[in-house]
């Protein structure tokens, strides 16, 4: 054999056995926190972690974009080092989530609701300033809508936005939003394609009747090309925005805040999308954002006591902290002041109390 | 009829203008493509190196901060581990604008000064505690939207509304400026910090430390086992119809795409073996999966092209079949073998898709340390830059691709020379 055989064969042999080595050590132990979870909650998150991590004699805590649905999967699959400690959500868990945390031993969750975010409809700078109603918002976007006949539904007919509504502008409908799997996508359809279509009285009146329907009826969005599904990259959409001055995009708030100087926000039922309206209520198309903590795992992983106090602690999520300078809109004092004290004690979610 | 007396000199002749026409077209439409490709990487190259250059610039300010005891532990209990570093930022920074008062005032001033400083000034102190008490001339990182207004990403002409600087902070930037006190500097933080939220702070170590990590376990596994299968499929196995399918899957498998090697590494890694998430040890195995194919093809290649009178010489003089492979064929056939070996190796470098389903997208700070410690990798990290809020990431996205491409332009360049030096021509 050739002396590079021999040195291959043994550098093989020496990364094998180091990396399976200290693969194994990894198993009896993890001293950084693991959390996953929402793209929409991730830059928060990770912020938090960053300062965390930074000021603290722990590592920092690690951070994976997963998706609501997918955190949720991964937090509720067991209890122990191999699993999540903390998932973030763009929206509340679901009965069917904490059944099956609760079937694989997950059994107390600690819920922390964060703050707020707006989802907006934005359009470029150049483009004129619209104001829409969450009515317009369903009928130029939802799949089917009320038709001639109460009781009647019709295959989407409108083209324009005129259309819709002729104090709008005559410009083609065209919108860019996120995928199905997105927290945002189904933040949106819930808030203003739900709101919308809650206007039309028999609409309303089949929620109670027929639930299934009603909820196709108002989640369902058009598929004939007049909503474009761009992808979960929001800076993406921006950018087509700056091309394409008729389109509008769905996105969060943070990235409106980030691109000020590129796209403008829609006036939603007469209000601006801004810090404040977004904070007291008025924009109508906002959400609470949360994070899920498994209350066996403090305590037992380095660290996750600290990152949530850092989390829940004035400097990070309070009205001057550092995340509402990210975009995400802090919760009122004292809604505030229960959510830490929830954390700091440890309370578990119940879901009677929901 | 003149057509019946022509001869063959006739003939050529008179199809000689259609044939010249047809290859003076064939070689303008030849030329034509190979300019649309060279404009293509052109116009590529171009905007990333537009947009990316700048990054490897970093603006940065120059304070005088007093390291004073009383703003770093308020309550008398010095603690350098926990002290108040902000604090002495801001105290530094009122003292340079004496004038700025009102708490939202303040608040737009701190803001002008990146969070790195109150890190730098702990570091600092945590090396030498003698340093409390003492005045410091310190430059320190600029917040990132300061940066981005020394490069002229931030147009000041812009409404107020529309920029994220107010007319204030502008106003002080100008200040700071004419003082002298801002400077522009190479950017070492980019090659030696890991991610960071704040732009200014953040680096590609980590993701370069992972990428690392993770090809010394690929090349590790899949150099040995693909020369190995090669070797055999090539040199010993006998030609059935069984040999024949391996060699139909294998090309397959060099063609299936790389998420699905992710799908398979996470089931087969991370839930049945049991090894952790995000480790660049997973990543290796996923990637050496993903390699293995191209390896053996290569090899193949090689060892196909040593001529068989070498093999029959060595036969002839009393060789085993071991022999004749180790002694003659393999060394012939190495440069090919590594060419193919380094080829895979920058394919894998490049994936981002299987690292997906194997919890490699993630946020981590920290560099790794060890083939288990969490980690990140080259093209997960230009993902994730690309899909932040903050402007400064854009340059810095372009930044990594520009050393990502660095990395891939020197592993194919070794491969060339590799072949160029060592192949042999019979």
């Amino acid at each position: 054999m050739s002396f590079l055989q021999k040195a291959t064969i043994l550098a093989s042999t020496a990364t094998l056995a180091l990396a399976f080595s200290t693969g194994a050590q990894a198993q009896t132990g993890r001293d950084y926190v693991y959390v996953v979870g929402s793209s929409t909650v991730y830059p928060f998150a990770t912020v938090v972690a960053e300062r965390f991590g930074r000021g603290s004699e722990f590592k920092t805590p690690k951070i994976e974009s997963t998706g609501s649905g997918g955190g949720l999967k991964l937090f509720c699959d067991g209890i122990g080092i191999d699993y999540p400690d903390i998932t973030n959500s763009s929206r509340a868990i679901k009965q069917s989530e904490v059944d099956n945390c609760a079937a694989n031993g997950v059994a107390e969750i600690v819920e922390v609701k964060i703050g707020y975010d707006g989802i907006v409809m934005a359009n470029a700078l150049a483009a004129p300033a619209v104001e829409l109603s969450r009515a317009d918002i369903f009928m130029a976007l939802a799949k089917e809508v009320p038709g001639e006949v109460e009781g009647e539904l019709i295959e989407n007919p409108y083209v324009t936005w005129a259309d819709v509504n002729p104090a709008l502008p005559d410009a083609k409908i065209e919108v860019l939003g996120p995928p199905p799997t997105s927290g945002t996508r189904d933040a949106f359809v819930e808030l203003a394609m739900e709101g919308g279509c809650k206007s039309v009285p028999w609409i309303k009146a089949l929620k109670k009747s027929d639930k299934s329907r009603y909820k196709a009826v108002c989640h369902t969005i058009r598929e004939d090309g007049a909503f474009v599904e761009a992808g979960e990259n929001d800076n993406l959409i921006v950018q087509k925005l700056e091309a394409n001055p008729k389109a509008f995009g769905i996105f969060g708030f943070s990235f409106l805040d980030q691109n000020a100087e590129k796209v403008k926000g829609a006036l939603v039922d007469g209000v601006e999308p801004t810090f404040d309206a977004i904070a007291d209520g008025d924009y109508p198309v906002s959400r609470p954002l949360y994070f899920y903590v498994k209350k066996a795992h403090v305590d037992v992983i380095p660290g996750l006591r600290g990152y949530l106090r850092e989390f829940t602690s004035e400097r990070a999520w309070g009205e001057e902290g550092y995340l509402s300078d990210r975009g995400l809109i802090p919760m009122p004092d004292e809604e505030r002041g229960e959510v830490a004290a929830n954390v700091r004690d440890l309370i578990p979610l119940t879901m009677a109390s929901q | 009829m003149p057509t019946a007396k022509m001869n063959t000199r006739d003939k050529v002749a008179a199809g000689l203008g259609r044939r010249r026409r047809k290859e003076y077209l064939f070689r303008f439409i030849g030329i034509l493509a190979t300019l649309v490709g060279v404009l293509f990487l052109g116009v590529f190259f171009t905007s990333l190196i537009a947009n990316g250059s700048s990054a490897f610039q970093q603006t940065f300010m120059q304070l005088d901060i007093e390291l004073s005891a009383d703003v770093l532990a308020p309550d008398g209990e010095l603690d350098l581990a926990y002290a108040d570093f902000d604090g002495l930022v801001r105290s530094s920074l009122r003292a340079e604008f004496p004038e700025v008062s009102g708490r939202r005032d303040r608040r737009e001033l701190y803001r002008l000064v990146s969070v790195g400083a109150a890190y730098q000034i702990r570091d600092l102190l945590l090396e030498d505690p003698s340093l409390v008490g003492t005045m410091q001339t310190l430059w320190v990182p600029a917040s990132s939207n300061v940066d981005m207004l020394m490069k002229g990403n931030i147009d000041a002409s812009l409404e107020e509304k529309l920029r994220p600087l107010s007319d204030k902070q502008i106003g002080w930037i100008e200040s700071l400026r004419q003082a002298g006190r801002l400077d522009s500097r190479f950017n070492v933080a980019l090659f030696t910090n890991g991610d960071s939220r704040e732009p200014e702070l953040a680096g590609i170590r980590g993701a370069v430390m992972g990428s690392v990590y993770m090809l010394l376990v690929t090349v590790a596994l899949s150099f040995p086992i693909g020369v190995a299968a090669a070797i055999y499929l090539e040199e010993f196995a006998p030609r059935s119809r069984w040999s024949d399918l391996i060699e139909v899957n294998i090309n397959n498998l060099a063609a299936v795409p790389s998420i699905v090697f992710g799908l398979l590494g996470l089931a087969v890694f991370i839930n049945w073996v049991a090894l952790p998430r995000s480790a660049p040890l997973v990543g290796g195995l996923v990637l050496t999966l993903l390699t293995l194919p191209v390896i053996i093809i290569a090899s193949r290649a090689a060892i196909k092209a040593v001529p068989p009178s070498i093999r029959e010489a060595a036969l002839g003089l009393g060789a085993s079949q071991t022999q004749v492979v180790f002694h003659h064929v393999m060394p012939l056939a190495l440069p090919g073998m590594l060419t193919g070996t380094i080829i895979g190796m920058s394919r894998a470098l490049g994936e981002s898709a299987p690292l997906l389903m194997i919890g490699m997208v993630a946020f981590i700070v920290d560099v790794p340390g060890s083939f288990s410690d969490p980690a990140t990798a080259l093209p997960v990290q230009i993902y994730l830059w690309a899909d932040s809020p903050e402007r400064a990431f854009a340059e810095r996205t372009s930044a990594a691709i520009i050393v990502l491409l660095g990395f891939l332009l020197v592993m194919n360049l070794a491969a060339v020379i590799l072949r160029k030096r060592m192949e042999r021509k019979w």
